[in-house]
């Protein structure tokens, strides 16, 4: 069946070849016919003719001949049935279009889909720019905002990053920069060869030759030599005052030691500085003997105060005295120098010799006390025994008790420093010549030609008399206590004592004076009238209208009835209570002052919500001298900052990226600025009137 | 006799180091330092008044026009540079620092009507009323050169208003249409237009940059993108914009200045509605500038004066005039934020200080940290009457003075007529018209 009907359509076209010339007669003949017909009756259309490929279409210029060739639907889909290719799907597709009557509707108007265009378009821009808004807000609230906004780091940059920063806008810039560009860069990598090689011959042939140079010399140098150096070095520093930390730096450090760790560490590392110096390294006799020559050459050194000269600077002044003593190592050093070396000063050598004596007396003194002790011990138990107590043994008791102190004073002493112990052995001489027997007396005699105590140190002697009393008095006491009789007590009126009523004389003549002074006025009676005064006249008052004679009998000596009186006195409200009802003594004007008035604010302003809000901002003081240093930066900080000469570019791009990053970033520009001061009113000062006033705003916002 | 001395600690009162600053101990207990409230506000009062003693803001006058300025165009890179354009087609290049003209060309026949300076600093565009776009080189050129633009471009109409995009080399004309122009080509790469005849001004956004604007003389202000192939709204109110400008530093807000004397600021998402009302000037307001830091901005009008606006407020904060200043045409922030130009009708060019009592130059820090405080103590007190009055005081020409006196009294009598309208009238048939929502008329998708 195909294929005849193949042979069909051929011979169609065969017959459309032969019939052309036919068809265009009849156009032609149609035309004619068509011209004839309205020249006579009504115009008809003519509807224009295709008859090339045009650029625009349009629906009028299709022409509909032949009305009744149209094609149908059902005419293709006829045929359709009969094709064995197409699937059954598509059949029904096609089916269900036949059974469908709808027509598609007709597209919408230009201005309708320019309409949709743009609200598409705007709906597009606004999500875009509303990326903004988080940038935005932030600079709102900022606390401060300095402009330029994206500023670089002021000093030198890196070659590479100005290198690489340099941007050619035009082809010309371009065409000058790149050949600069590439000589710069042959240039950096032709330098950086050359500080390799230089670095590359250093260490191999430099280091070779160094090091050799350095071994012959080592081996050309004796050890001698060598030791000589170090007993020179330490020649030097026992010399030298250098490292023992008594020159200006050290002093410096000693304070600066107080607060820094590093000056402390500096101080110690000085001192073993000192110490290493000072070390004697025993190598061989020859040495040895070469350091006691040398030990007698240098031995003048010179007293330690003479580096002290500053420090006498205020002796009364506790703080400045108390220096020098604060440094144990230094005193520890002098110690050392006095005890190592053989002074040769006949001074001092006399002092020494001096010390030895005094050391000797002491130990045979202890020993003797010891000895006492002991038998003292001995006789107090046997008065324990027999509860017997005889004046003689209670004064002997006290005299033992005094001695031990004495002698544990005493074994303190020589543990502690010598310049201390000087003192004390001249104290105890003292009172030796009160207590003790003949021959102490002599050894304090002995001592007696000592240099005089420094005024400082305030004699001892009533203290220590002072401390012996109250045994006295325990052990009368205890002997009071034998007695089984109640003493009388007989009940006297106190006397002042002469001293207590001078004392007590000044204030009451003070108070005389004053009286005298002020005899006239009564102060407290005048200011207590004119309380009472002010308060009469807050009260209110009765007023009275009452008129005689209006509505009844009139004349005179006729009062107004009781009814017209009521009727006619008006009664104020009584006022609310003063504020000074309950303070005596002060005065407080609740009236308003007109003259103040004209600086106080009316209304609450704009961005408060209620009064204290405005009221606590007022409150606060921004200046230094109510608020620390820092928080007065803090308060006075400008919102905007901007500096002269500097473009302000608009807004970047790089802004919005630097927002997405976490807002940590961000806080440097925005308020910095640790807490606020910490005394006085440094806390009241830190929220300053601008951060509250934008936590208001920010709440409003909220709402 | 041991006598006591007092005597204190050498470290609470010595230096360490000579370059310590001395220590100077201080006691904050409030009972010592009483009034504190009181002190303060004298201190804000005395220096408020010392601020309006201070308040000297005319600089200079660059004259050398020969007819009015119409456009003024601030260099991108360079601070000491202007340019300016006249009514009679002179376009002149100025130094500031010295106050002279260093270059003058004659770029057009009949008004220059617009100019801005290319993103790079190196060139500058010009458009005039002989139908021309002209690009020009910034450098003056050398001896024997004849003063010759690098390129022009002849178009069909007359050519209101040019502004060139942040970073590309793009620009945008405004006259019949809004046209986008790449600088390589000689015919425009996108027109947009929109039923309407002229336009007056068109503004690049300088955040976003694909985003631009423009005001047509149908009351309307225009919003485009450059990707786009149609605009995307438009707003018309009661009267004409003449200018708008773009806050530098928010995305999406812009002012414009209007016919009707006030000026208007936008957020461009929201364009059925301005977010603030700016009155002031007492006659129209030809053009507006903002400052760099976004904060603030200037206005331009008819009545002879300079108004500086912040940008959320109602009324200006400052108001420059002087006797010889004509209607002002142009107006301009410079780049640092310090200073602020107006061209005007009478040829001149006047250089103005954008804070009025700021002391130029550099200061000493303590000078520096004085002054902040004070603005400080100003800002806290600023509510308080006698302060408010005294910082508020300016002094105006006669009769600007009395038109806006004048001014005052017309709306106070259209306010009590509506509310007597309002009062005997059905309740609900006549609704109250906020003072933002009264001057727009229409927004158009």
């Amino acid at each position: 069946e195909g294929e005849e009907e193949e042979e069909e359509v051929y011979d169609n076209d065969e017959n459309i070849t032969s019939e052309e010339e036919e068809e265009e007669d009849e156009r032609k003949h149609q035309k004619l016919l068509e011209a004839i017909s309205s020249l006579g009756a009504k115009r008809k259309k003519t509807l224009g003719e295709r008859s090339e490929a045009a650029v625009q279409m349009s629906e009028f210029t299709v022409t509909a001949e032949g009305e009744r060739d149209r094609v149908d639907l059902s005419d293709l889909i006829g045929s359709m049935e009969k094709t064995p290719g197409v699937t059954s799907r598509t059949k029904k597709q096609l089916k269900n279009l036949q059974k469908d009557n709808k027509t598609i509707e007709s597209p919408l108007s230009r201005q309708e889909t320019d309409r949709i265009q743009r609200d598409v378009a705007f709906q597009k821009a606004a999500t875009e720019v509303t990326k903004w808004k988080g940038v935005i807000k932030q600079n709102q609230r900022a606390e401060q905002l300095i402009f330029p906004l994206n500023r670089e780091p002021s000093g030198p940059k890196p070659i590479e990053r100005v290198v690489t920063s340099w941007k050619a806008h035009t082809p010309l810039e371009e065409e000058i920069l790149l050949p600069a560009l590439q000589k710069a860069r042959a240039l950096q990598s032709y330098y950086e060869a050359k500080a390799r090689r230089a670095r590359k011959i250093k260490s191999k042939a430099y280091h070779k030759v160094h090091n050799k140079a350095k071994r012959k010399e080592f081996l050309k140098r004796s050890m001698r030599l060598e030791l000589n150096k170090i007993e020179m070095a330490r020649m030097q520093e026992r010399m030298s005052l250098k490292h023992q930390n008594s020159g200006k730096w050290a002093k410096s450090k000693v304070i600066m030691g107080k607060y820094d760790l590093v000056a402390r560490k500096a101080m110690q590392q000085q001192l073993e500085v000192n110490k290493d110096l000072t070390q004697k390294i025993v190598t061989s006799l020859n040495a040895e003997e070469e350091e006691e020559e040398e030990e007698g050459g240098d031995a003048e050194v010179l007293p330690d105060f003479v580096n002290d000269a500053e420090q006498a600077v205020d002796p009364s002044n506790p703080w400045m005295r108390g220096k020098l003593s604060e440094d144990p190592t230094e005193k520890d050093m002098i110690v050392d120098l006095t005890a190592e070396e053989e002074v040769k000063e006949p001074e001092e050598e006399v002092l020494l010799r001096e010390f030895d004596e005094r050391r000797k007396q002491r130990q045979a003194q202890e020993a003797e006390a010891q000895i006492t002790v002991e038998e003292e011990d001995d006789d107090e138990e046997e008065e324990e025994e027999d509860k017997a107590a005889d004046e003689e043994e209670a004064e002997l008791s006290v005299f033992t008790s005094l001695f031990r102190e004495k002698a544990e004073a005493a074994a303190d002493v020589t543990d502690t420093s010598a310049q201390l112990e000087e003192g004390l052995t001249r104290i105890r001489t003292l009172e030796d010549v009160e207590l003790l027997s003949v021959p102490q007396e002599e050894a304090a005699a002995d001592e007696a030609p000592l240099p005089p105590p420094p005024a400082e140190n305030p004699p001892p002697v009533p203290q220590k008399r002072e401390a012996a009393k109250p045994k006295k008095r325990k052990r009368a006491i205890e002997l009071k206590e034998v007695l089984t009789k109640e003493p009388k007590v007989i009940q006297v009126p106190l006397a002042p004592t002469v001293e207590d009523a001078e004392d007590a004389d000044e204030p009451l003549d003070q108070r005389g004076l004053i009286k005298e002074a002020f005899a006239g006025d009564d102060v407290v009676a005048d200011f207590l009238k004119d309380k009472r005064k002010q308060e009469d006249a807050g009260k209110p008052k009765v007023v009275d209208l009452t008129l005689p004679g209006w509505g009844e009998w009139g004349g005179t000596g006729l009062k107004p009835s009781r009814s017209k009186r009521r009727r006619f006195r008006t009664k104020a409200v009584p006022p609310p209570p003063r504020k000074d009802q309950r303070l005596p003594s002060v005065i407080i004007s609740e009236n308003r002052n007109s003259a103040v008035r004209l600086h106080q604010v009316n209304s609450l302003p704009f961005p408060f919500q209620n009064h204290s809000q405005f009221e606590s901002t007022i409150r606060s003081p921004l200046g230094r001298t109510w608020n620390t240093e820092r928080t007065v930066k803090k308060n006075i900080k400008p919102k905007v900052v901007t500096q002269m000469g500097a473009i302000i570019e608009p807004m970047a791009r790089e802004e919005l990226l630097k927002d997405k990053r976490p807002a940590a970033g961000r806080g440097g520009r925005g308020g910095r600025g640790g807490r606020g001061g910490r005394g006085g009113r440094g806390g009241r000062g830190g929220r300053g009137v601008d951060s509250q006033r934008r936590h208001i705003r920010d709440k409003r916002a909220e709402k | 006799m041991k006598v006591k001395v007092l005597s204190r600690n050498p470290d609470d009162y010595v230096r360490e180091t000579k370059y310590d600053i001395q220590r100077v101990p201080r006691n904050y207990d409030p009972t010592l330092h009483p009034f504190e409230v009181c002190r303060e506000y004298t201190q804000a009062l005395n220096s408020t008044k010392l601020d309006r003693v201070f308040a000297k803001p005319f600089l200079a006058s660059l004259d050398g026009h020969r007819d009015g300025v119409n456009c003024m165009a601030k260099h991108t890179s360079s601070l000491s540079t202007l340019l300016s354009g006249s009514c009679d087609g002179e376009v002149k290049v100025w130094n500031l620092t010295k106050h002279e003209c260093v270059r003058t060309l004659q770029a057009h026949e009949g008004f220059v009507r617009g100019m801005v300076v290319r993103h790079c600093g190196t060139s500058f565009f010009t458009v005039g009323d002989d139908k021309t776009i002209k690009q020009w080189k910034m450098e003056a050129p050398g001896y024997g050169e004849e003063e010759e633009p690098l390129n022009t471009i002849l178009g069909k109409t007359v050519f209101t208003g040019l502004d060139h995009h942040q970073k590309d080399a793009v620009f945008a004309t405004c006259g019949q249409q809004v046209d986008i122009w790449d600088e390589q080509r000689s015919s425009p790469i996108r027109s947009f237009t929109w039923g309407v005849d002229s336009f007056s001004a068109v503004r690049f956004n300088p955040v976003e940059t694909e985003l631009l604007a423009s005001c047509a003389s149908d009351r309307s202000i225009v919003l485009y993108d450059m990707r786009e192939s149609a605009p995307l709204k438009k707003v018309i109110m009661t009267m004409r914009s003449n200018t708008l400008c773009w806050n530098p530093m928010e995305a999406y807000h812009f002012t414009c200045s209007n016919e009707d004397y006030n000026l208007y600021t936008y957020d461009m998402r929201y364009l059925d509605r301005p977010m603030t009302v700016h009155m002031d000037h007492v006659s129209a307001v030809l053009d507006v500038d903002y400052s760099p830091t976004g904060k603030e901005f200037v206005s331009a009008s008819f009545d002879k004066t300079v108004r500086i606006f912040p940008k959320e407020n109602g009324h200006s904060r400052e108001v420059y005039h002087t006797k010889r200043m004509q209607h002002v045409i142009c107006v301009k922030w410079s780049a640092d934020n310090k200073y602020i130009l107006s061209g005007s009708d009478e040829m001149n060019i006047r250089l103005w200080k954008a804070n009025a009592s700021e002391k130029l130059g550099v200061l000493a820090p303590r000078e520096k940290q004085a002054s902040n405080y004070s603005q400080k103590l100003k800002e806290k007190f600023q509510h308080h009457p006698q302060i408010r009055r005294i910082a508020r005081h300016r002094h105006l020409p006669k009769n600007i003075f009395h038109e806006s006196k004048e001014l005052r009294i017309m709306k106070e009598a259209r306010r009590r007529k509506e509310r007597n309208v309002r009062k005997h009238s059905k309740p609900g048939a006549v609704p109250v018209v906020s003072e933002k929502e009264k001057h727009v008329v229409t927004v158009v998708k």
